[in-house]
């Protein structure tokens, strides 16, 4: 059952092949004889997911069903979960429940018709606060990638993605604030897409970087994130930020021709730093679209360079203020003992946090301090103007921008830890979307040396339902997504 | 751009962190070569490029003046560290 | 003036003032804001900063800051944008304070006070920046450890920035009670300073009369009441020369006033405060206010005191001193407006009861306006029986006293005390003719040109007819009779 796709899950729900109880216990099976090798789940809610694979049962019985209703996943560990803890990979939260749910978690696990009916596995391990691009910042302990133990999933969702390729979960909802769905797709053989900012609601999904966060969904194939995407994307009147405006049919169209597309291919994102492997499995990529009627032509995305010092000033600053509501005094953790205001102050968060959050805090207090905003904090900002403005110009020319998702496949589980700066040079490629705000996505386009590797499709505001399409036709044509770990079959 | 490990102590306090004091010297090392890598910023001319605070060129959205929410202290404060008499406790401040 | 107290030396004051804005949920919550509510049952998750909660902004706390802009003739901002200023304080949930910075919604306005010796001066209003509250903390009865209660957090502000264009703490308070008034005439505000609804911190600060720089300043806060202020004020002025003149310098730093002493001394918290590292709101996006808005907002203003007095004074023909004191509030000015037009009376008869007799009664009763014991249309009523002689003024009083008491309407009492005024001349002839033949002596002491006696003549009249006789009548008939 768990090599089936969205659709072919939902047509066994249907036709009574299976029961949701079934799939669900199925997956929880699963978790119990794998997850113990990869760590992807936090918080495994067994229990609680046969209740709602009994109600999505019961739903179907009475024809009162939704595309998606009994389908398990596992939430990212972001998402407020209304009675199971959400830690956010943090010691700060590991005793934390939310009185709430996010609205993405009701979208996707609400009963239809007000909800999709999915049933929840359990929390899905991530960097801590999603600062990370390996999830080994994790209070949780590092996930471990399926197609290599000792290489890491690749960060923040780390735990989404391990769960999913291993098939521990159907799908898995992630979240992206510089790359933290596409890196480790791209690191595990997933589709993986981060959506137009806006476009998917962020109440109840812990905040990191508040202008950059955007949540989406990491699967096995396009379709597959088209059905989910589908169900959790849609105006909310909870975030100020999020756009009113109709979700596109991303189901719908994802069968539509693509000839005559237009491909850019940004040649800075081709320069040296790509690893030699990778940058050949994206040609050949580029071969399979122009064998699929799309068209491809050279264009130039010059600030690309400055996304990771940008991203570096801008994403610190606003978690360094966005973290600032962790103290010890409402929920969370506190320290014992404290005698003084200060001391509890300074204790619960010492305490709380990872040394990688409070890297990052403190380069935001920096940045953000007297003296320094113009220069760092301003200064970014405006250079975050000319990264969007490159997409503007490039958007006038190209449908789709293409180019790798990550340097290159996999690394080693502690190779990159001490030196912060390698680490966040990761997110090279990834990071410009989020700055602009544009939607992008990982999918599989080939292995390395057995590991897999993605390539990076990214579309003008709300172009979702192209990109998804675009990405479908692809996976029609080829099989690298249909690969599975060994081990994990 | 460097940051001394007294720099970082100041940035601690103001960020309330406690750092013990050998982490400090660690800690500037690895937020200096972060600002090293910052530093590419201020060789860009953005003469004329106005801040982008945010990717939607969009306004705020008003919320009706309507009182939506309901008392919901006990579940407020059953996830609380310390309470008493419906307030939070904090070491005692003095102003 | 306050200055020549200190010899040489000039007060620079500037003035910060904290108005709630009196909407029914917060400013970025959907959670009530009653004052007085038990402990944290008016926090919701966004007032608690919950994780992943978001802020969403109250329509109507936008307009009612531009409603107090229109009214200081300030401009208001196209685009304004909210900024997160940060300090940790347990009363502040998230961190930080959702306020705005660089762009107000209000800003360049100005207010126009009344000094002691006539004459009028405009004090600037830099800005009026729309903002969250904080809770509260309670040092006092949690064994040793501080309360945090936080209903009031997230109650939306305007702070009101004045220009450092004060000059002593007359004029402070002059600035306060001009602002009070508007602010509540505008029901933007309810005024409450008890309960912290309009507060008001103080920036201080002393030079050298002719001196061309401003002092270091300090910052007094949360004085909440206008005398405090007054006394804050004088206190902190006498200080910082006392200071100076004995070689120190002034720091700058925020004090606290002490209502006991009457002394205001160094805060010993938020000391470090003072790096707020402001910057814009990502989970907000820039407020726009469309010229059709504010004209829409313009159009809805309500008449402003200065506006309405001019009119009391042309239209009703009254003097400066009755046109203020009607004006002083927008409920009083609508009491004798509708006194008047109810009562079809003399306007000025209409302001002596109401701004005499009324509020003599709301005054011995503790009562404000909206309460009174005696509703417009029952003053009118009374009103309307003295134009239409039924009763005499002076049988009036004895009315509106009972009306006071809660004995009813004028009819009702008149009727039930039987004080319908006499007119009938056949009665009051009779009532002549039995004092004049009581009084032989005095009758001929008039006829032999004793004028005085008249007013003797008149008493003993109104006497006989338990003062009811309609005392037009009574004059002309005693005439009449007298003259034989």
């Amino acid at each position: 059952m768990h090599t089936l796709s969205i659709s072919e899950l939902a047509e066994g729900l249907r036709a009574r092949r299976f029961s949701s109880r079934e799939l669900t216990q199925h997956y929880l099976d699963r978790i119990a004889a794998h997850d113990r090798a990869l760590n992807s789940y936090v918080t495994i809610t067994a229990e609680q997911a046969l209740l709602q694979a009994d109600a999505a049962d019961a739903a179907l019985a009475a024809d009162n069903a939704g595309p998606l209703t009994g389908i398990p996943l596992a939430q990212k560990d972001i998402f407020c979960t209304q009675g199971v803890r959400t830690t956010c990979g943090s010691k700060m939260l590991a005793t934390f429940v939310a009185p709430y749910n996010a609205t993405l978690v009701d979208k996707l696990q609400a009963a239809a018709p007000q909800g999709a009916g999915m049933v929840m596995l359990g929390k899905a391990n991530m960097d801590e606060f999603a600062m990370g691009s390996s999830n080994e910042t994790s209070f949780y302990g590092p996930v471990k990638n399926p197609w290599d133990l000792e290489r890491v999933p690749g960060g923040s969702s780390g735990g989404s993605v391990a769960a999913v390729a291993a098939g521990l979960a159907p799908v898995a909802t992630a979240t992206d604030t510089g790359g933290s769905i596409r890196q480790p797709a791209s690191l595990t053989n997933l589709t993986g897409i981060k959506p137009t900012y806006g476009r998917v609601s962020r109440y109840g999904m812990i905040a990191f970087a508040s202008s950059l966060d955007q949540a989406g969904v990491v699967a096995r194939s396009a379709a597959d994130a088209a059905y989910v995407l589908q169900a959790m994307s849609g105006f909310d009147p909870r975030d100020s930020t999020s756009v009113d405006r109709p979700v596109d049919d991303y189901v719908g169209a994802l069968n539509s021709p693509i000839k005559g597309l237009k491909i850019g291919l940004p040649k800075e994102y081709f320069a040296e730093g790509l690893d030699a492997g990778s940058r050949g499995l994206i040609e050949a990529a580029i071969k399979q679209f122009e064998s699929l009627g799309a068209s491809v032509q050279e264009i130039s995305l010059p600030s690309s360079p400055l996304s990771v010092p940008t991203y570096y000033v801008v994403a610190p600053a606003e978690a360094s203020s966005n973290l600032a509501r962790f103290d010890g005094v409402r929920y969370g953790h506190r320290a014992e003992g404290a005698k003084t205001l200060e001391e509890l102050y300074k204790r619960s968060r010492g305490e709380g946090f990872g040394a990688e959050v409070q890297r990052r805090i403190m380069i935001g207090t920096y940045v953000l301090s007297h003296g320094y905003y113009d220069a760092y904090y301003l200064k970014a900002q405006k250079v975050r103007r000319l990264i969007y403005e490159d997409f503007k110009r490039a958007f006038e020319k190209v449908d789709l921008v293409l180019g790798p998702t990550a340097t290159g496949a996999a690394f080693k589980l502690g190779s990159k830890t001490d030196n912060p700066v390698e680490m966040y040079l990761n997110d090279i490629y990834t990071i410009a979307a989020n700055l602009a705000g544009i939607p992008a996505m990982s999918l599989p386009c080939g292995f390395v040396d057995g590991l897999p590797v993605g390539m990076q499709l990214m579309g003008n505001f709300f172009d979702e339902a192209r990109m998804l399409n675009v990405a479908h036709q692809y996976q029609q044509a080829t099989d690298f997504h249909k690969q599975f770990p060994q081990g994990f079959k | 751009m460097s940051l001394s490990p007294e720099q970082v102590r100041q940035v601690a306090q103001l960020a309330r962190l406690q750092l013990a004091p050998e982490q400090t010297e660690h800690y500037a090392r690895q937020l200096s070569n972060i600002l090293e890598m910052v530093d590419a910023l201020s060789r860009v001319d953005t003469e004329g490029v106005a801040p982008m605070a945010h990717p939607l060129d969009m306004v705020q959205r008003l919320r009706p003046d309507v009182v939506s929410e309901t008392d919901q202290r006990a579940a407020m404060q059953s996830i609380a560290p310390k309470v008493a008499d419906g307030v939070y406790l904090v070491p005692r401040v003095i102003e | 003036m306050a200055n020549d107290l200190h010899h040489g030396w000039e007060a620079v004051i500037g003035l910060e003032v904290h108005c709630q804005l009196m909407t029914h949920s917060k400013i970025f919550s959907g959670a009530a804001i009653q004052y007085g509510a038990e402990p944290n049952t008016q926090a919701c998750a966004v007032d608690l900063a919950l994780p992943g909660v978001l802020p969403v902004l109250n329509e109507d706390a936008v307009k009612k800051a531009v409603t107090f802009g229109l009214s200081v003739d300030a401009k208001i901002a196209e685009r304004c944008v909210f900024a997160r200023k940060h300090y940790f304080y347990p009363d502040l949930p998230k961190g930080y304070q959702i306020s705005q910075y660089e762009l107000p919604i209000v800003y360049e306005g100005h207010l126009d006070i009344e000094l002691e010796n006539g004459t009028t001066k405009t004090i600037g209003i830099t800005r009026a920046h729309l903002e969250e509250d904080a809770g509260k903390s309670m040092h006092e009865n949690f064994s040793g450890a501080t309360g945090i209660d936080l209903n009031r957090a997230g109650t939306p502000l305007i702070e009101i920035v004045s220009e450092p264009d004060i000059r002593s703490a007359a004029e402070a308070v002059a600035y306060l009670k001009k602002l009070h008034q508007l602010v509540v005439y505008l029901g933007v505000c309810d005024g409450n300073m008890q309960e912290g609804s309009f507060r008001c911190d103080a920036n201080v600060s002393v030079r050298k009369v002719g001196a061309p720089k401003f002092g270091t300043r300090t910052e007094t806060k949360n004085v909440n009441s206008f005398r405090y202020v007054e006394k804050a004020i004088e206190y902190e002025i006498s200080r910082q020369i006392e200071v100076i003149e004995s070689g120190g310098t002034i720091r700058q730093e925020t004090r606290l006033f002490n209502p006991d002493t009457g002394e205001t001394r160094a805060m010993r918290s938020k000391e470090d405060a003072n790096d707020y590292r402001y910057f814009p709101d990502p989970d907000l996006l820039p407020v726009v206010c469309t010229q059709d808005y504010i004209d829409a907002i313009r159009g809805s203003l309500p008449e402003l005191p200065e506006a309405k007095r001019a009119r009391f004074e042309k239209d009703f023909g009254l003097s400066p001193y009755d046109a203020k004191t009607l004006t002083s509030s927008r409920e009083l000015a609508a009491y004798y407006e509708a006194v008047v037009k109810d009562s079809g009376a003399d306007a000025k008869l209409c302001a002596n009861w109401v701004s005499t007799d009324l509020l003599a009664v709301l005054n011995k009763q503790g009562k404000d306006i909206n309460e009174s014991p005696i509703s417009a249309a029952a003053l009118a009523g009374l009103l309307q029986r003295i134009a239409d002689k039924t009763i005499s003024g002076k049988i009036a009083k004895e009315v509106f006293e009972a009306m006071a008491a809660g004995e009813g309407g004028a009819d009702d009492i008149i009727k039930a005390k039987g004080l319908v005024q006499i007119t009938d001349e056949s009665a009051i002839i009779r009532a002549i003719d039995d004092v004049m033949v009581k009084s032989p002596e005095q009758v001929a002491g008039y006829r032999a040109g004793k004028d005085k006696l008249f007013g003797f003549f008149v008493g003993q009249v109104m006497k006989a007819t338990q003062g009811k006789a309609n005392p037009d009548a009574v004059n002309r008939l005693l005439k009449d009779k007298l003259a034989g």
